[in-house]
């Protein structure tokens, strides 16, 4: 009941918002997205207390014929990335307040509904509606991006749209045929996951391999992977900053989560052979966008190849199918998202008060702000991993993950310590630090709205730095069934 | 054999009513006209079915007749609305000038 | 009392939150107060612990906090260690802390972020405090990037000025490189050990193959090198005096440039199994003393010239740690602590005197301005120098003669360094304090004395600095002694020394020896000649200026380093990102759009076009399933 309730919720507020005038929309975008984290909370309590429980559960009949059914459900592992979602999306709305978009109602609208299809993604049970839950998610954030983006937005939401939705399509492909293959052997119709699993493990190394590239295409598309990330720093440039914020501290995860949920358990085969490809892969783009967000101008897009870093090692983590690498991954997804929102809502307080997001032209600003520096400073040390910031744990146990499947790889992706290093603190200083520059506008006091995010921001860095435990413990048990799974 | 006349006529005559047609439709541009021609391959098909049914002694052929007749009918009543409306926004009903969807 | 330890560095950490979110509506005495109460009662407690703990059964005790990080077989809880080195470590941190913390009130006053500053400086005792106290690497690594973060933050201090900003910079960078070689050191003793605790780990240790543990402690050592500045991660210790002063003494003398020695000696088993690795820390070790001192020599500023000396004197304490000499080094860390940081505060007062000025080309004769700080820096000099019985001797001489013992080549190495040190040290002291005065008329007109509360931190550690070598008299005098006793349990000793008796008097006496002819020297030099060092431009000997330049390492780093990485990360941009790989996936649309762009024509708009096209294929079809 509860799992369904998570998903009709948000899109019956969503309706709501869209109906609504004015500027009323925010305040009620805002409280029905609070209504929502509650909610999520009362699941988390439910796991917590009563992991079996049928609350968690939801399991109906969609399409008889075909075998799908609309059957979502709650462990750990999407527990936590709903709580993200949930977390994130209030943030979000609110860090909006100071912006004027235009028909509101539709924008805050947009915003929910995308909320519906990504907690849709995380609790999916079953192929087809992942898939359905997969692409819905796409479908707001365009128009998010084409409606209120920025310089040529048509162009980059076009190739955005495109992109992704090609790679679902290998995704598609890859699900039918493990339907297919499932009915051949099971003999009855069916998209569940666990049949899916199952039909994936019948497959000999050849089938999963092909499985694994046709699924694992859709992921690197998504998350982004290299060398198929050059939609996201063009993307996330040009979206409205709250689309951005959706894109990389919620819908980024969508692909490490398949990558989790959706790949590692169906096709071992197909990753013990290919895997050391895909960490390569990724482990190249860790180092690749780290550098090239040493040169960026333009904050906002440092801070976009920065995500394209963190990302990288995500997935790394995932392919290493260990349980420090899962654990890692689980934890740098939350901490990644959230410090993402915050950099993020860093970006479009620069340019609100001082009119450009270009890092020569800025400079100074700590002397006219001392609370702001503080923040951002903060928010800044927990992107780059710092002990006791939310960024650490995941990092450590990440690259514990990687380790064990290769030194030299730990020591490729421990590079990202360093160069996250040299970015974030060159950027800081050139924002932040000496004179005050004439090339842009005095920067004043921060906004209510603002503020209230950064701090509700820095608060979470600092306690899930200082006690991962609280999220961790929430995941340790879905990870493990999902490991015994694979061994 | 109906009332005497081979049914290789029957064919014959709704074969060529089908040409005329559809080299009506192919060649012509004004499009009343291209709309008459439809009628034209509409009704040799009609004909064809019609004496089959006959000569089959089968009322289902005619059942079909009854369907495309009447099908022609709206057809028609929703085709002349439309080419009225185009005629009034373009002053004209050629089908070459008609061609705005290519770009 | 052991229980709570966790108090000690809940103190700093309760002053760092009051400082840091009511610091700016304080007033500066009440923050002052509370910055420095708060160290103060973490030496008290530290103190009593201290004695508690000398009486422990098993030597160590755990505190357990919490539960921290915990992942499959990974579980990392967060608790405290009370034994012999992290209670000698708590000693230096608070003891010194609280005194560089009382002259910081003084020093910093007419400072506009003296809240902050305390903010700070209490930050970084309870990372530093953390560092130490952790009973696995991993709560060890949280401090020693803690420690970092705030070295980066008290360095660019004044962070208007970018030259300090750039200096802050490039001691967090240089560090991270360090951090990335311990981190994956935590990481392979964890998968080699399945645990990371201390007391685990190292009952284990003798499981494990040479190779890995020789590759733990290689990593280890790299964290190591960033921290305490060996070569070739040291370059950020000079740059890093940019800090204000009493930052200098605290962070960048006395304490966290010593958390590499502390990590060595805590991980001793490692390097007594692995020769390979000692012999690489002792090498490292002598060779940062000898070229870190040899800089020394030439340089003018009065901080650069103590932060050499100290990369110098941390490359002896090296040295000591790769010939197994692990208390020694220690011994070395508490004397250096002593005298480094009265020499930095030292400083501090003759900068804070001459306004600001650092540059001992315009000093002179300040003996007779300044008394309290001309007699401090003079028993500092005598101490570092390693002149009988100051402190400096007995610690030092400890290392060299466990160093002639392993290899009389690093002995005469690190002798070599520590005569230079006693050179440039007397250089410096009689540069600043005889002569005539060479600086401005102002700047002669405000010289005065520094107020109390910065002289008598002076005089507290003047007086360690003379008396500190009680501490661990030599073994052959027969005399306790008490720092390698204390650390005995922790310590995989060697054998006690074989050294006939008059090997070490003959070792000793060519110390003082050495060290008594250099100041002579520099005596000579600078006080009788009244020689000044050249000033800026002027032309200068091959060799020197190679060393005045610091033998351009800085310029070949950015050579070597920082511009090939710009270099690639633009090419990465600009050509592979927006030309290959976009190129690729820019292509993959036009093909299409291209494919599209023919395939188009045919949509000529002729319904003519289309029904004629439609007959012919159905004619086609009907003619094909016939025929075929």
């Amino acid at each position: 009941m509860l799992a369904g309730l998570l998903i009709v919720f948000p899109l019956l507020a969503a309706l709501l918002v869209f109906m609504a005038k004015g500027k009323g929309a925010r305040n009620l975008a805002l409280g029905l997205s609070v209504i929502q984290f509650a909610l999520s909370l009362v699941a988390l309590f439910q796991l917590k207390h009563n992991p079996g429980s049928h609350q968690l559960l939801l399991n109906c009949t969609w399409i008889k014929s075909l075998g799908i059914n609309f059957a979502v459900g709650i462990d750990g592992i999407s527990m936590l990335l709903i709580l993200l979602t949930t977390f994130l999306v209030p943030l979000i709305i609110l860090s909006s307040f100071k912006n004027d978009y235009e028909k509101e109602n539709i924008f805050y609208g947009l915003i929910l509904l995308m909320q519906m299809a990504l907690v849709g993604v995380f609790m999916a049970n079953d192929g087809f509606l992942f898939y359905v839950f997969w692409e819905l998610a796409l479908i707001p954030i365009y128009f998010i991006c084409l409606m209120w983006g920025g310089e040529h937005r048509a162009k980059i939401t076009f190739k955005f749209f495109v992109y992704t939705l090609f790679g679902s399509l290998f995704m598609l492909l890859g699900l039918i045929y493990l339907y297919n293959n499932s009915m051949s052997i099971a003999g009855t119709k069916s998209w569940a996951i666990q049949d899916l699993i199952n039909s994936g493990r019948s497959l000999g190394e050849h089938q999963q391999s092909a499985v694994f590239w046709l699924i694992f295409i859709a992921f690197a598309i998504k998350m982004p992977i290299f060398p198929f990330h050059t939609w996201q720093p063009d993307t996330y440039v040009t979206a409205p900053t709250q689309g951005t914020m959706m894109l990389s501290g919620i819908m980024a995860k969508m692909g490490t989560f398949g990558l989790l949920k959706w790949l590692l358990p169906i096709v071992p085969l197909g990753i013990e052979k290919w895997g050391g490809v895909a960490i390569g892969l990724s482990i190249t783009g860790v180092i690749y966008g780290s550098c090239i967000a040493i040169v960026q101008k333009d904050y906002k897009r440092l801070i976009a190849y920065s995500s394209f870093a963190h990302v990288g090692l995500i997935s790394a983590g995932i392919l290493s199918a260990t349980a420090q690498g899962l654990q890692g991954a689980m934890l740098q997804m939350v901490a990644h998202g959230i410090n993402a929102v915050g950099l993020f809502l860093i970006a479009d307080i620069l340019f609100r008060h001082t009119g450009t997001r270009e890092i020569e032209k800025l400079g100074g600003i700590r002397s006219m702000n001392g609370n702001f520096a503080v923040l951002f400073l903060i928010i800044m040390l927990g992107a780059v991993a710092l002990p006791l910031t939310n960024g650490f744990p995941g990092e450590f146990l990440l690259i514990n993950g990687v380790f064990q499947f290769s030194a030299m790889a730990a020591a490729f992706a421990g590079l990202s310590v360093i160069l996250g290093a040299v970015y974030m603190l060159r950027s800081y200083q050139g924002i932040m630090l000496g004179e005050r520059k004439d090339t842009h506008n005095a920067f004043g006091s921060l906004d209510g709205s603002d503020k209230a995010v950064l701090i509700i921001i820095c608060a979470a860095i600092v306690a899930f730095g200082v006690y991962p435990k609280a999220l961790t413990d929430i995941a340790e048990p879905a990870i493990k069934t999902l490991l015994e799974n694979i061994k | 054999m109906i009332n005497g006349i081979s049914i290789n006529y029957y064919i014959l005559l709704s074969a060529i009513l089908f040409i005329i047609g559809s080299i009506g439709v192919m060649a012509r541009r004004n499009s009343i006209i291209i709309f008459m021609c439809i009628e034209l391959m509409l009704n040799a098909v009609n004909l064809l079915l019609v004496s089959f049914s006959t000569l089959h002694n089968d009322a289902r052929g005619q059942v079909f007749v009854f369907f495309i007749m009447a099908v022609a009918a709206a057809e028609v009543a929703v085709g002349l609305a439309i080419l009225s409306m185009i005629y009034r926004n373009v002053k004209s009903i050629d089908t070459h000038l008609l061609n705005n969807l290519k770009n | 009392m052991i229980k709570l330890v966790g108090l000690v560095p809940l103190f700093p950490l309760i002053g760092f939150l009051i400082n840091g979110f009511f610091g700016k509506k304080l007033s500066k005495s009440l923050s002052g107060i509370i910055g420095c109460t708060s160290i103060l009662a973490s030496f008290i407690l530290s103190l009593v612990i201290f004695f508690e703990a000398r009486h422990l059964p098993t030597h160590s005790q755990v505190v357990n906090l919490f539960s921290w990080i915990n992942a499959g077989a990974l579980s990392i809880p967060f608790e405290f260690v009370v034994d012999p080195l992290s209670t000698w470590f708590l000693l230096i941190i608070t003891g010194i802390g609280f005194l560089i913390h009382v002259y910081s009130t003084s020093y910093m006053h007419d400072d506009e972020g003296f809240s902050r500053f305390f903010t700070y400086l209490n930050l970084f005792v309870f990372f530093m405090l953390l560092l130490v106290l952790g009973n696995n690497f991993l709560i060890m690594f949280v401090g020693w990037e803690g420690v970092g973060l705030c070295s980066y933050l008290l360095i660019g201090f004044w962070f208007k000025n970018t030259d300090y900003n750039n200096a802050a910079r490039k001691a967090f960078i240089m560090n991270r490189i360090g951090d990335l070689g311990f981190l994956l050191g935590i990481i392979l003793i964890f998968v080699t050990f399945g645990s990371i605790s201390f007391n685990e780990v190292f009952a284990k240790a003798g499981t494990a193959s040479e190779t890995t543990i020789t590759a733990i402690a290689l990593l280890l050592f790299i964290g190591a090198m960033g921290k305490s500045a060996q070569i070739p991660l040291y370059t950020w210790l000079p740059d890093a005096m940019a800090g204000p002063t009493p930052v200098s003494a605290l962070i960048h003398a006395a304490t966290m440039v010593t958390a590499g020695i502390y990590m060595i000696v805590r991980s001793n088993v490692f390097y007594s199994i692995s020769e390979v690795a000692s012999e690489v820390v002792a090498i490292v070790g002598v060779a940062t003393a000898l070229f870190a001192a040899t800089i020394g020599l030439f340089q003018n500023d009065i901080k650069k010239i103590l932060a050499y000396s100290t990369v110098s004197q941390l490359g002896l304490m090296f040295l000591g740690l790769g010939v197994g000499a692990y208390s020694s080094s220690v011994f070395h860390v508490t004397t250096h602590a002593f005298f480094k940081a009265l020499l930095f505060l030292g400083a501090g007062s003759v900068i804070h005197a001459m306004g600001g000025e650092q540059d001992i080309r315009r000093m002179g004769g300040l003996a007779k301005h300044m008394k309290i700080t001309f007699m401090t820096i003079a028993l500092g000099t005598i101490a570092i120098s390693g002149i009988p019985p100051f402190s400096g001797f007995f610690s030092k001489d400890e290392i060299l003669a466990h160093t002639y013992e392993h290899s009389p080549t690093l002995w005469f190495f690190g002798m070599i360094a520590s005569m230079m040190t006693a050179f440039y040290m007397f250089r410096m002291f009689f540069l600043t304090f005889y002569g005539n005065f060479r600086g401005t008329k102002e700047q002669l007109h405000h010289l005065h004395e520094s107020p109390a509360a910065m002289t008598f931190p002076l005089i507290v550690l003047a007086i360690l600095s003379v008396v500190g070598g009680l501490l661990g008299l030599p073994e052959f005098w027969h005399m306790p002694n008490f720092i390698g006793e204390h650390l005995e349990p922790l310590i995989i000793r060697k054998n006690p020394s074989t050294l006939p008796h008059d090997t070490e008097w003959m070792l000793m006496g060519i110390a003082v020896l050495a060290a008594a002819v250099t100041i002579y020297v520099a005596y000579v030099i600078y006080r009788q000649r009244n020689i000044i060092p050249l000033k800026e431009g002027d032309k200068m000997p091959g060799l020197q200026k190679l060393i005045y330049h610091k033998y351009y390492v800085d310029e070949f780093y950015d050579a070597v380093v920082r511009k090939p990485l710009d270099g690639i990360s633009n090419l990465f941009y600009k050509f592979i990102d927006k030309q290959v790989i976009d190129g690729v996936v820019e292509g993959v649309g036009s093909t299409v759009k291209g494919i599209g762009g023919v395939v188009k024509l045919v949509q000529n708009g002729e319904i003519s076009f289309y029904i004629i096209t439609m007959m012919l294929s159905i004619v086609f079809i009907l003619l094909f399933t016939f025929l075929i």
